[in-house]
């Protein structure tokens, strides 16, 4: 049980990150990622949405959606739970944290937005399954987010150095951008087939 | 398709959206945060152009500290002294008196007194003309002339006459937007009552300064020597004008040979 746990905490992390292996959420990853202390706190409050929404929406599919055969709801209600839980996050946040409120400014209620919080919530709908349950999916959330984090913080760091390179002329700026993010993103194929080998 | 399949679906969103909703009214009341009506108030009642001359990150941030009573009043130049009487209204404290401030160049190097130094055929503008060799004129501490300051400035006050800007003190609200666009930081900020102003900056010594620049203070010394208030001192050879000991006597005005202390707002 729990090397199974392990196993899906590191995929997520790793080998199904979800911003590097399937491509979501890179809004933020290309639009936050200028310093490492905003990237940290933007992955710090998707990473705890996301695991916030999977806790709720995975209940809300599983024994409200699934017995009254409404499964292609999934999006919509997805959407709206998300957009709730952003919202809520917010005024506990300005209430109770004032200082991680200002922090993280506007980049709260972008998180509404971000579709890897979506993806996550609806990707771990697919894999469900008799050895894939509650606590599988919280854990897939968690390690989705902390794998967002890693993305994000490393790709700030990658983003740093280029500000001091000599580019050409008409590569500068998100042109060069994207050229990294594809070379980060080819260096994270490496792990493919790693957490599988490794707890096998 | 089941008629009642519509209805379920459609209870089942609504529904989620109901207890949503529900949740974050009450969860909105609970836990309403009281914003201070002062800061609100205060807000409105500043000029709204961010201009950050108070030192705060724009008026939002001015109003905060305001009504926290962290700042002191009138120091927003655009506002002026009716802005800080409503804000004294609204804080209930004394507005007491504001100096306006208004911009100054501290540069007389029009055409006909200084000179180029290259036939300068690139943008027209002082930031890119100050990157090659520290710009066009022969003086290379005076104004470059191709108005970054006019373009920045928010109340049409600042012009380039004869190759030197000026600013007209009765438009200017003392933003200090022209002086962080200077590349050559020869504009600062100056009281509006000040009488007598040292339009130079050119540091170098007087024989060096006289060569590139008709009306260059030289440093000789006459300014300082003739001031009975001990206003003017002559500091790495550039005379400076102590504004509060200044009586307005014109006298080194009359004595400086290179004509780079004039009478402000004349």
């Amino acid at each position: 049980m729990i090397k199974a746990l392990v196993a899906v905490f590191l995929a997520a992390i790793l080998t199904e990150n979800y911003v590097l292996s399937k491509f979501l959420g890179i809004c933020p990853f290309l639009g936050v990622s200028k310093k490492v202390n905003t990237a940290l706190g933007m992955s710090a409050a998707v990473t705890f949405v996301m695991v916030l929404a999977t806790a709720v929406t995975y209940p809300i599919y599983m024994y409200l959606l699934v017995p009254s055969q409404m499964e292609y709801l999934e999006t919509i209600v997805f959407i709206l739970v998300i957009a709730g839980l952003v919202q809520l996050v917010e005024i506990v946040l300005k209430k109770y944290i004032p200082a991680l409120y200002n922090s993280l400014g506007i980049y709260l209620p972008l998180i509404t937005t971000n579709c890897a919080v979506l993806g996550v919530t609806m990707l771990v709908i697919e894999k469900s399954g008799p050895e894939f349950g509650y606590i599988h999916a919280l854990v897939n959330a968690l390690g989705a987010g902390i794998g967002f984090l890693v993305a994000m913080v490393m790709f700030a760091g990658v983003r740093q150095r280029l500000e001091a390179c000599d580019i050409p002329k008409s590569l500068r700026g998100l042109p060069i951008t994207l050229v990294a993010a594809s070379l980060v993103s080819l260096s994270f194929l490496g792990f493919s087939g790693l957490v599988d080998n490794m707890l096998a | 398709m089941d008629f009642t399949m519509i209805l379920i679906a459609v209870a089942i969103v609504a529904g989620i959206g109901l207890i949503i909703g529900l949740i974050l009214a009450i969860a909105s009341a609970i836990m309403a945060v009281p914003v201070d009506e002062k800061v609100e108030a205060v807000t409105s009642a500043l000029p709204g152009a961010n201009c950050g001359a108070c030192g705060y990150s724009g008026c939002s941030g001015y109003a905060k500290a305001l009504a926290d009573g962290e700042a002191k009043l009138g120091a927003c130049a655009p506002g002026g002294e009716e802005c800080a009487k409503v804000i004294a209204e609204i804080l209930g404290v004394e507005a007491g008196a504001v100096d306006r401030k208004v911009a100054l160049v501290h540069c007389m190097g029009s055409c006909d007194n200084t000179d180029t130094k290259m036939e300068y055929q690139g943008i027209k503008s002082c930031a890119a003309a100050v990157s090659l060799h520290g710009g066009v004129g022969s003086c290379a501490y005076g104004c470059i002339g191709f108005g970054d300051c006019v373009a920045v400035c928010p109340y049409g006050a600042v012009s380039v006459c004869n190759g030197v800007a000026r600013i007209n003190a009765d438009l200017c609200k003392g933003c200090s937007m022209c002086v962080n666009a200077c590349p050559k930081h020869i504009i600062s900020v100056v009281s509006y009552k000040a009488q007598t102003v040292v339009r130079c900056s050119n540091f170098d010594k007087g024989a060096l300064a006289r060569k590139v620049c008709k009306s260059a203070c030289i440093g000789c010394k006459k300014c300082e020597k003739v001031c009975e208030a001990g206003a003017v001192t002559v500091v790495n050879f550039k005379a400076v004008v102590d504004a509060e000991k200044c009586s307005g006597c014109n006298l080194c005005v009359e004595a400086c040979p290179q004509g780079c202390i004039t009478q402000f707002r004349v």
